[in-house]
């Protein structure tokens, strides 16, 4: 277990050349690949995508644009987690933790400013600045911690974490407010938009900027040279470090990253209905999250994407089917209660049976198929 | 750059430069719209129960009881010709699921008021929303005094009396009863505590000792054996059905004798002794409090009316001091519905309740106006006895603020045919 240690062996493991993080700027030559900048192929994208749900968001009802909202929030979350499990190998079962630990960073300092009156929208963007920054902080010291430990031990000490959550709210009860949770100013639309601008379209703008820019930058991460490091690191440690890898700070590193990601996207969640509570970050939400990015396709952002999807829908589930199908009213209590974990673990088994790589991992072999028999006729 | 990529940065800017033409222009139409959740036929209403979660026990017979009112109602022609759709959605009695549920019902179902939210720290996280959407928020089933800000929050309404002034009127009985006696307080770890607490030391000032509990956390003995250090001769305990049970069965454990004097919340005879099963001795000599006919007697007028209803509709389930809560609830709904005319809007409705004067099965009168929105305006003292929870004693009004505690002699109302008010 040496090799895997982090060392002071500094002639052996530093890295050779620039920061890793550098490559994330644009023009970086190592990110010029055979298809042109991908950071502007990435930018397009973001545009596109970016327009269609902007698009998309004018014609839909208040309760489906809140919908949107959420799955953007969850999808900054689910990007971030999918980098760090997926492509780094490290499983973390604390990011419920994470996004609770962003959410009420950005309660705390938007009742810091209302509470000595002071307004504006920059309070809104600074506060999603904090949560992130808030985030890293703990993810820092979480992955100091991850450096060192493997598989279930690392499992363990961030499963400690995710159900710290509520403990910690409940013994500080004078700043968190215990099981109540805190309440803030709520977001509203600026006033160029019109009177009878949707509130919930609004919402749903300020999750989705909040999610492609989180993907766009993940986006080009993966693809720069710290990418290729989290990929050797996974693979296999040894060789890694052999080819010049910082194992301990790529790992430490990828843990930040994806921490900031997810506080991110408890920031923008808990924006969404301006409060926190503890009962919003749950033990089952940490479970609930790593399920989403499995059966969504570990390791890819499109993946990542089909996860947030899954998990705003999933919370719809119960109440629908319940009211979908008269059930007695006895069942129809059990329901609420389990069905979104049930239907979770099933929708797990299938598609790790029928599809080990996942939601996205079947779309794409199901259209590579299509593809070659298209060539074949 | 690359062709594709200069192609995909072509249409990108297009469709960035489409959506910049705002189709909003439907949202005035929208906002002009008919009253969300009132047909010809119907009219739709929503809550927030915990049919499920820490809460249950007790708190989720109340929806089931105001479900059967209605139905009853509906069978006699509804209100005005319209029938009553009571949508409830289970928030296991966590406030992040209140959230979701109540967005649910107000953007999605188009309910036309919220009746009856369950619970202090679940609808607290609400008021915000309610008030921006402008829905009716009627009869919150909760007794703090969040409810009773109408310059914050003018549409939202509570139901039954404050937990302060519940706490007054305990203490003012404890203080007769039990002269310089250690008083000690157990309460909930947020406003529902917090309120009770503040009424209690307005008349008896600082308790010898207080603790709470959290909701999610099933383990109170560390805070009984505290108050059982503490020497508590009394403990006005604000909790919930579950946790009473809970705290009243660890006081027995540890040889811990003292009063226990419950918050009417937490201290339905029935409820109670269903979670404690065989253990249920330990409840003789609990004092409480209520504002309506008690469930066991049953000459009263309202029991009996109600207890029709009840076999008819509701009979899975028992009938206890939550039932009678969700029938006299939907009772006072339906006076509220009456006076806010044939062609009910959320404005009218909020101008009704406003208005008050509506007498129904409680004891007291409400206490409703232009700038009060709190329910009723006193209790009245009960004590378990041989199995069965009894009224003793005068009842009592008062107010959260500096109002003494006062006796009120007026005789409660008696029902209108088939329970279904007229006006």
């Amino acid at each position: 277990m040496t090799a895997t240690r982090p060392s002071a062996r500094s002639g052996v493991d530093r890295p050779a050349g620039p920061s890793p993080l550098r490559r994330l700027l644009p023009g970086a030559p190592a990110a010029a690949g055979p298809r042109g900048s991908t950071l502007l192929r990435h930018l397009a994208g973001a545009v596109l995508a970016g327009t269609l749900v902007v698009l998309l968001t004018n014609q839909l009802a208040p309760y489906q644009n809140l919908q949107v909202a959420r799955v953007c929030a969850f999808l900054c979350v689910t990007a971030g987690y999918t980098v760090l499990v997926g492509l780094n190998g490290q499983l973390s079962l604390g990011h419920g933790a994470l996004m609770a630990t962003g959410a009420y960073t950005v309660a705390l300092v938007q009742r810091a400013f209302d509470e000595r009156g002071v307004q504006g929208r920059w309070i809104l963007p600074l506060s999603l600045l904090a949560a992130v920054a808030a985030t890293a902080l703990a993810g820092l010291v979480i992955g100091l911690a991850a450096a060192r430990l493997r598989g279930p031990y690392l499992a363990g000490v961030t499963l400690a974490v995710a159900t710290l959550v509520p403990a910690i709210s409940t013994i500080f009860t004078g700043v968190f407010n215990g099981e109540q949770g805190l309440r803030f100013p709520a977001e509203t639309p600026p006033a160029f938009l019109g009177a009878y601008f949707q509130p919930e379209r609004w919402l749903a703008w300020i999750a989705l900027l909040a999610a492609l820019l989180t993907v766009l930058l993940l986006a080009n991460l993966v693809r720069s040279r710290f990418g290729r490091s989290l990929r050797a690191v996974r693979d296999d440690e040894v060789a890694a470090r052999l080819a010049g890898i910082h194992v301990a700070r790529t790992q430490v590193l990828a843990f930040v990253v994806s921490a900031g990601c997810a506080g991110l996207g408890g920031g923008v969640y808990a924006v969404l209905t301006a409060t926190v509570a503890p009962g919003k970050f749950p033990l089952e939400l940490s479970l609930f999250l790593l399920m989403a990015i499995v059966i969504g396709g570990l390791g890819s952002l499109a993946g990542a994407v089909w996860g947030a999807v899954l998990l705003v829908a999933l919370q719809d589930l119960p109440s629908l089917l319940t009211e979908t199908f008269s059930l007695p009213s006895g069942l129809a209590q059990r329901l609420e209660g389990n069905l979104a974990l049930a239907v979770f673990g099933l929708i797990l088994i299938v598609v790790m049976l029928a599809a080990p790589g996942g939601l996205h991992g079947a779309v794409r072999t199901l259209a590579a198929r299509l593809r070659a028999r298209r060539r074949a006729h | 750059m690359r062709p594709t990529t200069r192609r995909i940065l072509a249409a990108a800017t297009g469709l960035a430069l489409l959506a910049a033409v705002p189709a909003c222009a439907d949202d005035a139409k929208q906002a002009a719209e008919n009253v969300p959740g009132v047909t010809d036929t119907e009219i739709v209403i929503g809550t927030h129960q915990p049919l499920t979660g820490p809460a249950a026990p007790g708190y989720s017979k109340i929806s089931a009881a105001t479900k059967a009112y209605f139905e009853h109602v509906n069978s006699k022609g509804g209100v005005n010709g319209r029938k009553i759709v009571y949508k409830v959605m289970d928030d296991g009695y966590n406030p992040a699921n209140t959230e979701n549920v109540v967005r649910k019902l107000v953007l999605d179902d188009k309910v036309f008021a919220l009746l009856g939210g369950l619970g202090t720290p679940t609808h607290t996280n609400v008021l915000e929303f309610v008030k921006t959407q402008k829905v009716p928020d009627l009869f919150v089933s909760s007794g703090s005094r969040n409810w009773n800000q109408p310059d914050k929050y003018p549409t939202t309404f509570g139901w039954q009396p404050d937990y302060t002034v519940e706490g007054k009127i305990l203490a003012t009985w404890v203080k007769q009863q039990f002269p310089g006696a250690k008083v000690c307080h157990f309460g909930q770890n947020d406003d529902f505590g917090r309120d009770s607490l503040a009424g209690v030391e307005k008349v008896l000032g600082p308790v010898a000792a207080k603790q709470t509990y959290t909701t999610t956390n099933q383990q109170v003995g560390p805070a009984i054996g505290a108050l059982k250090a503490a020497g508590c001769q009394v403990v006005i305990s604000a909790s919930i059905p579950g946790f009473t049970a809970l705290a009243m069965g660890q006081a027995a454990g540890q040889g811990f004798r003292a009063q226990w004097v419950v918050s009417n919340v937490g201290a339905d005879y029935t409820t109670l002794s269903n979670q404690l099963g065989d253990k249920k001795v330990i409840l003789e000599g609990m004092v409480a409090d209520n504002y309506l006919p008690m469930v066991g007697d049953t000459a009263n007028p309202w029991i009996q009316e109600f207890t029709k209803i009840h076999q008819k509709y509701n009979s899975a389930n028992p009938i206890d001091g939550n039932a009678i809560y969700g029938y006299s609830m939907a009772y006072t709904f339906v006076q509220a519905l009456l006076a806010a005319g044939k062609d009910p809007t959320r404005e009218k409705l909020v101008e009704a309740v406003q208005k008050g004067g509506f007498r129904g099965p409680g004891l007291t009168p409400f206490r409703y106006s232009d700038d009060v929105h709190a329910g009723y305006s006193g209790v009245r003292l009960n004590k378990v006895q041989n199995g069965a929870q009894a009224y003793f004693g005068p009842t009592y009004t008062t107010d959260d603020g500096d109002a003494a505690v006062t006796e009120f002699t007026e005789a409660p109302a008696t029902p209108p045919a088939d329970a279904i008010p007229t006006t």
